[in-house]
C-alpha cells in the first residue's frame, strides 16, 4: 500500500496482554494497564522512552463508572508530556483504537506509537452499564444477548444451518484456550456434550455459547519502516486496515450480514492485494462473542459464500488443524474484556503472522486477518497483517 | 521523542466549512439527533457535498453527558450512514475528533472529512457529572466539583502575582462583550461579575453551562481550495498531556500548552488571533503566559467559552472560530486551542493560515 499512497509502512514489533479472568482484585486500572503495556515494550525492546505518543480505547466508560479515564491513566501509561488519544466506537473499539495509532505513523507524524485497549468489568456491572432505559427510542433491557439472539436464528433460517453449529464453535474455541495461557476461560474438562447440554441463556444461544466477563488489557507497540526493519525480534507488517459504519436500525438493515462489514472486508483485502481471502488468508481471529457469530462472520467476511458459512464450520476447516483456523486464541468466546477484545484479535493475527503465537500457533502462517465489530453490528475495523514487507 | 517528518513536508489540509447551534442553558425539547441534525445540513451545504461523498467521519461526544452507554451511535443515525461510512468517534471534545481526521487525510487516505461533536449538559447537573472524571479511587470518592478546581489554580494564580480579581474581571468582560457580536453566544454583553460561587472565582469568572453542536469540514489540498475560498490551512497541530493529580502539576503554568504550540509551529511566526479554550478566566491567564500571546494578539473574538461552553464541543468551535475568522479574511494567521480534563490538564494546539493571493 506505501507504493501507491506514499504511506509510511507501519510494524507491530511488541505485543502485550495481561492474563485475563473475571476479576483482577490485584490491580487498580492503572495498574492493569500498566501491566499489559509494560509487556508490549519488553516484547519490542524498547522503554517507554521510545514511545512518542499513546492511544488508548475502551468500550463505554459505564461499564468501570469513570468518565473519560484516560486523564487520569496518563501517568500509568507514561503519556505525561506526550499526546494521549482515546478512541470510542463501541465493541470495535479495540480495533479502531489500532488503527487510529497505525494512521499515526503510517502519516508521519510519529514513528513509534504505544496502543492499548482494555477493560476492568469486575469494577461495575457490563449489562447494567448496556441497559439503561432511554426515552423514545427501543429498550434493550436484555443485554447483549438479547439484542443478537434473533439475528441468529434468522441466519438458521434464511441459510437452513443445523442447530448444533453453535455448539461446534463453543467446542472449538475452548479447546483452542487451553493452549492460550492468556485466555480466561480454561475450561480442562470441555466435552461437546457439556457445552450442547448448557442452559439456554437466549434461544438459540446457550450458556457455553456466550463471551465471558472478563478483565483484562491488551498493547501493542508499533513502529515505522526503519523501526521493523531493524527491530530484533520477529515484526508484523500492516498490508492492510478500515473501519465501516452503518446506522443502528433501519428498514434496509441487514443484521445477518451488514454490508458495512462486507465494504470493510473489502477495503482490506484491496490494500492488501487479497483477491481470494479463503485461499491466501492463514489464519483469522474473528470477533465472536455469540458461538454462531463464526458462520455469519465467515460468510460476511468473503470466506464462504452466502448460506455457506456453517458448512466451512461444520466441516472443521476452522479448527486449529483446519485450513482456515479461526480464533486459535479461543477468541472472544473464551476472553472477554470488552474494550480490550476487538485490540486482542489484531494483537493475535500479528502474533500468528511474528510466528509467537505459542501453544496456539497456526503452522507456517504468513498472513492474518484481525476482525473487531460493535454497537448493533454497526461498527467494523479491520486489519491485515503479514509477516513480509507490504511492499515487497 | 522525536517527530518523523517536518510539518513543510506534509499534505496540505484545511478546515473549509464551520457550522454550530445557537447555544442554550437546556435544550429539553430537542434530542442530541435533533440538536445535530441542523448543524450537520449547514456545514455540508455550506461546502455542497452529501455525507456519503466525505471521506472520513470523526466526532467526539461524551457517554457521561448523556448518562447512558453508546449514545453516539444514535448520533451516527443523524449523518446518515447509508451506505456505509469510514467514520469513528473519541469520547472526548471534538477538537481531538478533528486531530484524528486530519491525521487521517495526512496520510492519503482520504480527501475530505466531516468532524462533529455535541454536548448537552442539561440533563444532569456538569458540576457533579465531571466529577467522575478524577481519579477513581483516592480523589472522585471525594466530589471534587470542576469549579472548585479551577478556584484552586484562580488562587494559585493570584498567590504567585500573575493577575488578581480585577484583572479576572476584565477577562470576562472583554469576553462577553466581544461575544455580543457572536448569534451562537448563550452569555453576550457586559454584565456583573455577580457573587462568589467558589473563592476566588465570581459567576462572571465560569462559564456558562449549557448545550450545544458544531461541526467543521476538512479538506485536502486542491480539494479544499475548490470547496472554500479562503482555506484556513491546517499549518500544524499537536496535543499533549500531563499528570493528572492536581498536586504534581504547577497549576500557574501550562507545560502541555506550551509544547504542543511548539511541535505546531504556533512560535515560528506572530499569530493575530488566538482562540482559546479557557472556560475560566483565570485559565486564559495561565494559557496567555504559557502560549505567549501578548496584547496585540486578538484573543476569543467569539467570546469564548465564558461567551458558551457546550462541553466537548467547546474545543472545536474554537478551532471553527479560528478558521472562520480567515474564511472572512479577518485573520492571515490563528492559534486555536483545546483542553481536556481538569484545570487543563490536556492540551491541544492548532495553527491556522490563510493564503494571501
Amino acid at each position: 500500500m506505501s507504493a501507491v499512497t506514499g504511506k509510511e509502512p507501519v510494524a507491530v514489533v511488541g505485543v502485550g496482554q495481561t492474563h485475563h479472568t473475571s476479576a483482577r482484585h490485584d490491580v487498580s486500572i492503572a495498574g492493569l494497564v500498566r501491566e499489559a503495556a509494560q509487556r508490549a515494550l519488553v516484547d519490542a525492546s524498547m522503554t517507554w522512552a521510545d514511545v512518542d505518543a499513546v492511544v488508548i480505547g475502551k468500550a463505554p466508560d459505564f461499564f468501570e463508572g469513570v468518565m473519560m479515564p484516560e486523564l487520569y491513566l496518563a501517568d500509568a501509561l507514561g503519556a505525561v508530556g506526550k499526546p494521549m488519544m482515546r478512541v470510542h466506537t463501541a465493541g470495535s473499539v479495540g480495533g479502531s483504537t489500532a488503527l487510529v495509532a497505525t494512521s499515526l505513523v503510517a502519516a508521519r507524524v510519529h514513528r513509534t506509537v504505544l496502543t492499548l485497549a482494555f477493560e476492568k468489568q469486575s469494577e461495575s456491572n457490563a449489562m447494567w452499564g448496556l441497559s439503561l432505559p432511554v426515552p423514545f427510542q427501543q429498550p434493550l433491557l436484555a443485554g447483549a444477548g438479547g439484542f443478537f439472539a434473533p439475528h441468529v436464528r434468522a441466519y438458521m433460517r434464511r441459510t437452513g444451518a443445523p442447530d448444533t453449529v453453535g455448539v461446534l464453535v463453543a467446542y472449538k474455541d475452548r479447546r483452542n484456550a487451553l493452549r492460550n495461557p492468556y485466555a480466561h476461560l480454561h475450561e480442562k474438562d470441555i466435552t461437546l456434550e457439556k457445552v450442547r447440554s448448557s442452559p439456554m441463556l437466549w434461544d438459540p444461544i446457550r450458556y457455553s455459547e456466550t463471551c465471558p466477563s472478563s478483565d483484562g488489557a491488551c498493547a501493542m507497540v508499533l513502529t515505522d519502516g526503519a523501526g521493523g526493519r531493524r527491530a530484533p525480534g520477529p515484526v508484523a507488517w500492516v498490508h492492510g486496515g478500515a473501519m465501516r459504519s452503518e446506522p443502528t436500525m433501519f428498514a434496509g438493515k441487514d443484521f445477518v450480514s451488514p454490508r458495512a462489514g462486507r465494504d470493510c472486508a473489502a477495503d482490506v483485502y484491496r490494500q492488501a492485494g487479497i483477491t481470494d481471502p479463503r485461499r491466501q488468508i492463514d489464519a483469522v481471529e474473528m470477533y465472536v462473542p455469540f458461538s454462531w457469530y463464526e458462520p455469519m462472520w465467515l460468510e460476511n467476511l468473503g470466506f464462504a459464500q452466502e448460506g455457506e458459512g456453517w458448512k466451512l464450520t461444520e466441516s472443521g476447516v476452522t479448527e486449529l488443524d483446519g485450513d482456515l483456523p479461526v480464533n486459535p486464541s479461543g477468541g472472544v468466546l473464551s476472553t472477554n474484556p470488552i474494550g480490550a477484545s476487538g485490540m486482542i484479535r489484531f494483537a493475535e493475527a500479528a502474533l500468528q503472522v511474528r510466528g509467537t503465537a505459542g501453544g496456539h500457533q497456526v503452522d507456517g502462517a504468513r498472513l492474518a486477518l484481525g476482525h473487531a465489530y460493535g454497537g448493533g453490528s454497526q461498527f467494523f475495523s479491520m486489519w491485515v497483517v503479514g509477516s513480509g514487507h507490504p511492499g515487497e | 521523542m522525536t517527530t518523523a517528518t517536518s510539518p513543510q513536508a506534509r499534505r496540505e489540509v484545511a478546515i473549509v466549512a464551520f457550522a454550530q447551534t445557537r447555544h442554550v442553558r437546556d435544550s429539553a425539547t430537542l434530542s442530541e439527533v435533533e440538536m445535530l441534525m441542523p448543524v450537520l445540513h449547514e456545514v455540508l451545504g455550506q461546502v455542497g457535498l452529501t455525507a456519503g461523498e466525505i471521506g472520513f467521519t470523526c466526532s467526539g461526544s461524551c457517554d457521561y453527558l448523556a448518562g447512558r452507554a453508546f449514545s453516539f451511535t444514535m448520533a451516527l443515525d443523524g449523518v446518515g450512514a447509508w451506505p456505509p461510512i469510514s467514520e469513528s468517534h473519541v469520547e472526548t471534545d471534538g477538537a481531538w475528533a478533528l486531530y484524528e481526521a486530519w491525521v487521517k487525510l495526512l496520510t492519503g487516505e482520504a480527501d475530505t472529512a466531516l468532524v462533529y461533536s455535541y454536548g448537552k449538559s442539561s440533563p444532569g447537573r456538569l458540576r457533579d457529572v465531571l466529577t467522575r472524571q478524577l481519579d477513581p479511587y483516592y480523589l472522585a470518592p471525594l466530589w471534587p466539583d470542576s469549579v472548585a478546581l479551577a478556584a484552586l489554580q484562580a488562587q494559585a494564580l493570584i498567590d504567585a502575582g500573575d493577575t488578581d480579581e480585577t484583572a479576572l474581571a476584565a477577562v470576562a468582560g472583554r469576553s462577553r462583550t466581544a461575544a455580543g457580536g457572536n448569534p451562537y453566544a448563550q452569555e453576550s454583553g457586559d454584565r456583573p461579575q455577580g457573587a462568589y460561587v467558589v473563592r476566588p472565582l465570581r459567576r462572571g469568572d465560569c462559564p456558562p453551562v449549557g448545550d450545544g453542536a458544531a461541526a467543521v469540514v476538512l479538506a485536502a489540498g486542491d480539494t479544499a481550495r475548490r470547496l472554500c475560498e479562503r482555506p484556513a490551512w491546517i499549518r500544524g497541530m499537536d496535543h499533549r498531556i500531563e499528570a493528572h493529580a492536581l498536586g504534581v502539576r504547577d497549576l500557574t503554568d501550562s507545560p502541555s500548552a506550551r509544547l504542543a504550540a511548539e511541535r505546531a509551529g504556533a512560535f515560528d511566526a506572530p499569530v493575530d488571533t488566538a482562540e482559546l479554550h479557557a472556560p475560566f478566566t483565570s485559565q486564559e491567564v495561565v494559557l496567555r503566559k504559557a502560549l505567549g500571546l501578548g496584547d496585540d494578539v486578538t484573543v476569543n473574538p467569539s467570546g469564548g467559552p465564558l461567551a458558551a461552553n457546550p462541553v466537548m464541543a467547546a474545543g472545536l468551535i474554537r478551532l471553527g472560530e479560528a478558521a472562520a475568522r480567515i474564511h472572512r479574511g479577518e485573520s492571515r494567521r490563528a492559534l486555536a486551542h483545546a483542553t481536556s480534563g481538569p484545570c487543563l490538564q490536556q492540551n491541544l494546539v492548532a495553527v491556522l493560515e490563510g493564503e494571501d493571493r
